[in-house]
């Protein structure tokens, strides 16, 4: 692969000299209709770098992806890729540039092979050269043995490392992956990084969209998006500096970290703040005197370290801070009491789909006011799993209680005693924001006086009154969250499921959810979870683990780091401790399959 | 940027290494393309179904269920009368292979059994019969009642039985007929007046309209919605050679189903093909291109499987089967509807078609049928071709 590229980009910038510029950005503004998607700014991108695209779900990554690949016109201003004006000169951008769409854009009735022959013949290339090429390319990606294999049975992770190699077979100058890392195991993940990373070092420039903030800090150079608005441009570091001496951690708060969370962020000077494990993480106002937080810490006891700042808390501090520590819809709530302590449990869990097991013999039992995450990657099983234990889905095997109610048994009383948030928040969009939290309220059974005061207590709570005539479509979306929660919350219910619910939604409505989340479980409600941010993973008090259907640990956030320390990684985030456990979980199938072939 | 500094650039890229690339018409990309699609089409199991099983069901539908042909009318026949002229005549409606006759000697009974259904229409012999026969008008004689729910049956009972009652009083002059001119009807094309011969080839103009139109439309809306269409707009290939690679499988699909449906229709339903095969090939082939046409431009306008499914049954398929003069004849539509089938590409090829098969090549018909359906074709292609770009703006 080196050899390919340095052949291939080297001349290229011997030619063009001095600039370095691989897509200048000038002025770019695209309109939808009334919906601003970009809003006008001027940006470059060089060679030889890896540069994120970063931004929230809707600050306009795509649009931008799509208008450097000549896909899309800008409304105004212009820009230029490899030297070339992306709408005068079309043709010659789809002949320098690779690009990776995110949406899977292969074929999934073609194998991997048919799929890379596809690619390289509209690219133009000899057929006695594609021999070669392939196999650097199917080594590259290790799609080595899979190439007879057909395109849609490939997994999450695969499928982009086949994108990926088609994308790559025109030897493109400038390399667009939109979003490759959406759907995608951290193990695979860490495979295109490393791909990526070859890449670059041979001169190609490789832009890299993604929602996830975390990714920002792993690329030379950043694009922040925000409302189709450039917020910042520059190393990563950059940024993070600006907020330098500004993040604490309160250390060892255990039990008490969701109301030291909540009093910390009703702190004027405190910006942002978040749960890590048994500590919690904050980020004081610019300008800010660490007082009013040394006196907190005092006050509870916890020792205040400063830490090394993050991305996503300087984007937040960007955007001027997160939401308070209050949740007014917990305010509202009774403590929720039970004759039992435990709220949810489930033993031997298992479903198959025909020869197919998604969840397979799974256990565990789930404490009154806990915060549970399931977490794993895309058909690890979670939801699956998630599905039974809210009555969704029969289980194969094995049996669910939620509030001591048998799933199999008594179905409806288990579910009257839970609300569900689904993917998406699934609200109706024909239907007005009020007739939804009227449905809501039916649905569960509510009538009358109750009925009316619920919904008003709701509007309230949430701010809703001015939408009420809207459609849920048309809202803001940390409305849409809140009036989905609104309408899983109505019945009160001592036990709350919520599938993915921040996936899509940006970093400041995904502080203002959880600051609801940690009030609720403070009330006593037990809350489900099931998340692919693995920094999300920290507000839980314990965490289980997925992966190929099988759960590969369950303990708290803390342990599973601890367990995950090693030279490589002497601090290790979530996303590090999944990583280790899918390894040594891989290992032990091994190991397994090895010992049966000995015996 | 001028084309001139395009070109330096060009040099300064590196890009003439190769300059296959740059042209706007690549065959290799088609090849490739094309490819791709049979591909997909093979393994796609739908693809199969309609293309194959579908016109084998539709052919045996039209040929053995569907039938236009009127055979053993069930109707009543009401003897008011006694007289053994009376009788004659009653012998004389029990005797043709047409009618199924239920005798009576009160109407009461028989008009019961209309409404219920049970028989089509009767014919009352009169008490005052001999008296009428007298009287010499044989419009009169007789009284024929039908059931007018349906129409062209009723027109059959009501016309046959005066047929009937002139042919019995032409033998009862002892050959000496009533009217001075004798019709001996001949059908010419289809002497046995079988409904199979001329709907069979009509169900092959259903289906092609299904194979060009239906699952035309489907496989490219399927493109846009799946993704796959973004992806192969960022490559080198051309609109043309996206458009062109995604009909021709279709096309080669399209024919080879005519070829099926012509075979089936010749040797198992023994319908005579009189024309050439030529003719059939060309015919089919000319009708293509509006059907491969207006597929594309349903798919480039929806993008979208479902929306694309429902626009290309109710202004292909539906058109196509109603409008076509396949199942209803054109003559008889009102003039407003008879002037929206000049719009519609299966009129010609039915037209073409039922002349293939049943009266040979007769190139007088066919030209215009084939200038007809190709004006239309151009006319899709030309819209399909416009609103379909190298980029994602709509």
């Amino acid at each position: 692969m080196n050899a390919m590229n340095a052949a291939i980009t080297g001349d290229v910038f011997r030619r063009l000299g001095k600039s370095d510029a691989a897509v200048v950005i000038e002025d770019v503004a695209k309109h939808f209709g009334e919906v601003d998607a970009l809003r006008g700014f001027s940006a470059e991108i060089h060679y030889g770098r890896l540069t994120g695209l970063v931004g929230p779900d809707g600050a306009g990554k795509t649009t931008l992806m799509r208008i450097m690949t000549g896909l899309l016109v800008p409304n105004s201003g212009r820009v230029t890729l490899a030297g070339f004006d992306v709408v005068e000169d079309n043709d010659a951008i789809h002949i320098v540039s690779g690009y990776m769409p995110q949406r899977f854009g292969l074929y999934e009735d073609l194998s991997v092979m048919e799929n890379m022959q596809l690619y390289a013949q509209l690219r133009g290339m000899d057929a006695d050269q594609h021999s070669e090429i392939f196999a650097t390319l199917l080594d590259f990606t290790r799609l080595g043995p899979f190439t007879k294999r057909l395109a849609g049975k490939l997994s999450g992770g695969m499928k982009q490392k086949l994108g990926l190699a088609c994308a790559l077979m025109a030897k493109p100058k400038v390399l667009l992956l939109d979003e490759p890392s959406v759907g995608v195991d951290p193990v695979s993940r860490q495979d295109l990084w490393r791909m990526v990373q070859e890449l670059t070092d041979d001169g190609m420039a490789v832009v890299w969209s993604t929602a996830y903030l975390d990714e920002a800090e792993r690329c030379q150079n950043v694009l922040l998006l925000n409302e189709g608005k450039l917020e910042f441009d520059g190393p990563p570091q950059e940024l993070t500096d600006q907020i330098k001496e500004r993040s604490f951690r309160l250390e060892q708060v255990g039990t008490e970290r969701r109301s030291v969370l909540s009093r910390a962020l009703n702190l004027a000077t405190v910006g942002d703040g978040v749960i890590q494990g048994d500590a919690v993480r904050v980020v004081l106002r610019e300008g800010a005197e660490r007082e009013e937080i040394d006196t907190l810490a005092n006050e509870v006891g916890a020792k205040l370290e400063p830490v090394q700042p993050r991305f996503e808390d300087a984007f937040i501090d960007l955007l001027g801070g997160g939401p308070g520590g209050t949740s007014a819809l917990a305010e509202r709530i009774d403590k929720i009491e039970l004759d039992s302590q435990v709220a949810v449990s489930c033993r031997n869990l298992t479903k198959r789909f025909g020869d197919f097991t998604a969840t397979d013999n799974v256990s565990f039992e789930v404490q009154k006011g806990e915060i549970f995450g399931l977490l794993g990657p895309n058909g690890a099983g979670k939801s699956t799993t998630f599905k039974m234990l809210c009555g969704l889905l029969k289980p194969t095997e094995g049996e669910a209680q939620v509030v001591g109610h048998d799933l199999r048994y008594a179905t409806g009383s288990a579910k009257s005693q839970l609300g569900y948030m689904a993917q998406k928040f699934s609200l109706y969009g024909l239907l007005s924001v009020k007739q939804n939290l009227e449905f809501s309220a039916g649905v569960y059974g509510l009538e009358g006086d109750i009925k009316r005061q619920r919904i008003n207590e709701m509007i309230e709570t949430f701010d809703l009154a001015q939408y009420l005539n809207t459609s849920p479509d048309s809202l803001p979306l940390g409305f849409k969250q809140r009036l989905a929660l609104a309408c899983a919350l109505m019945h009160r219910p001592p036990v709350l499921f919520l599938d993915e619910p921040t996936s899509g939604v940006d970093p400041i409505t995904r502080r203002e959810f959880w600051t609801h989340i940690n009030g609720l479980a403070r009330k006593g409600v037990t809350i489900m979870v099931t998340t692919h941010f693995m920094d999300e993973a920290e507000y839980c008090d314990r965490v289980a683990m997925m992966y190929r259907a099988r759960l590969i640990a369950l303990d708290t956030p803390d342990a599973l780091k601890q367990g995950a320390i090693n030279d490589a990684h002497p601090d290790p985030t979530m996303e590090d401790a999944f990583i280790h456990l899918v390894e040594s979980a891989q290992l032990d199938d091994e190991t397994r399959a090895n010992a049966q072939v000995v015996v | 940027m001028s084309h001139q500094d395009t070109k330096i650039l060009d040099s300064q890229a590196g890009l003439t290494q190769d300059e296959r690339v740059n042209r706007k018409f690549d065959w290799h990309r088609l090849f490739a393309l094309v490819r791709k699609e049979s591909l997909q089409a093979i393994r796609d199991p739908s693809t199969i179904l309609i293309a194959f099983v579908l016109p084998v069901i539709l052919l045996f539908l039209f040929a053995y269920a569907v039938s236009l042909d009127v055979r053993e009318v069930r109707i009543g026949v009401v003897l008011e009368s006694d007289s053994a002229s009376a009788q004659s005549l009653a012998a004389a409606f029990s005797g043709t292979r047409y009618l199924k006759v239920t005798p009576a000697r009160d109407r009461r009974e028989v008009a019961e059994l209309v409404v219920s259904g049970d028989l089509r229409g009767f014919v009352v012999i009169p008490q005052d019969f001999e008296q009428r026969l007298e009287s010499g008008n044989p419009q009169s004689v007789v009284q024929v009642v039908t059931d007018g729910s349906l129409p062209n049956t009723a027109n059959f009972v009501a016309n046959y039985a005066q047929g009937v009652v002139l042919n019995w009083q032409a033998s009862r002059h002892n050959g000496q007929p009533v009217s001075v001119i004798n019709l001996e009807p001949r059908y010419w094309f289809n002497a046995e007046l079988e409904s199979r011969r001329s709907l069979v080839p009509g169900a092959i103009a259903i289906i092609m309209t299904i194979i060009g139109t239906m699952l035309t439309a489907l496989v490219v809306a399927r493109e846009w919605e799946r993704g796959t269409m973004e992806a192969v707009l960022s490559t080198p290939a051309s609109v043309m050679e996206i458009l062109i690679g995604k009909l021709l499988p279709y096309f080669v699909l399209g024919m080879v189903a005519t070829l099926g449906s012509a075979a089936l229709a010749a040797f198992v339903f023994e319908v005579p093909l009189r024309g050439s095969l030529l003719a059939l090939l060309t015919i089919s082939a000319v009708f293509l291109i509006p059907a491969l046409g207006q597929g594309l431009l349903i798919s480039s306008v929806t993008k979208n499987q479902f929306l694309a499914s429902q626009v290309a049954l109710f202004s292909g398929f539906l058109p196509a089967f109603l409008l076509s003069g396949f199942l209803f004849e054109i003559d008889a539509m009102p003039v407003p509807i008879q002037i929206i089938t000049y719009l519609i590409p299966a009129r010609y090829f039915v037209s073409s078609l039922q002349t293939v098969f049943l009266a040979g090549d007769v190139w007088a018909v066919f030209l215009p049928d084939l200038a007809a359906m190709m004006a239309i074709g151009v006319f899709f292609f030309a819209i399909a071709k416009r609103k379909t770009r190298k980029n994602l703006e709509t």
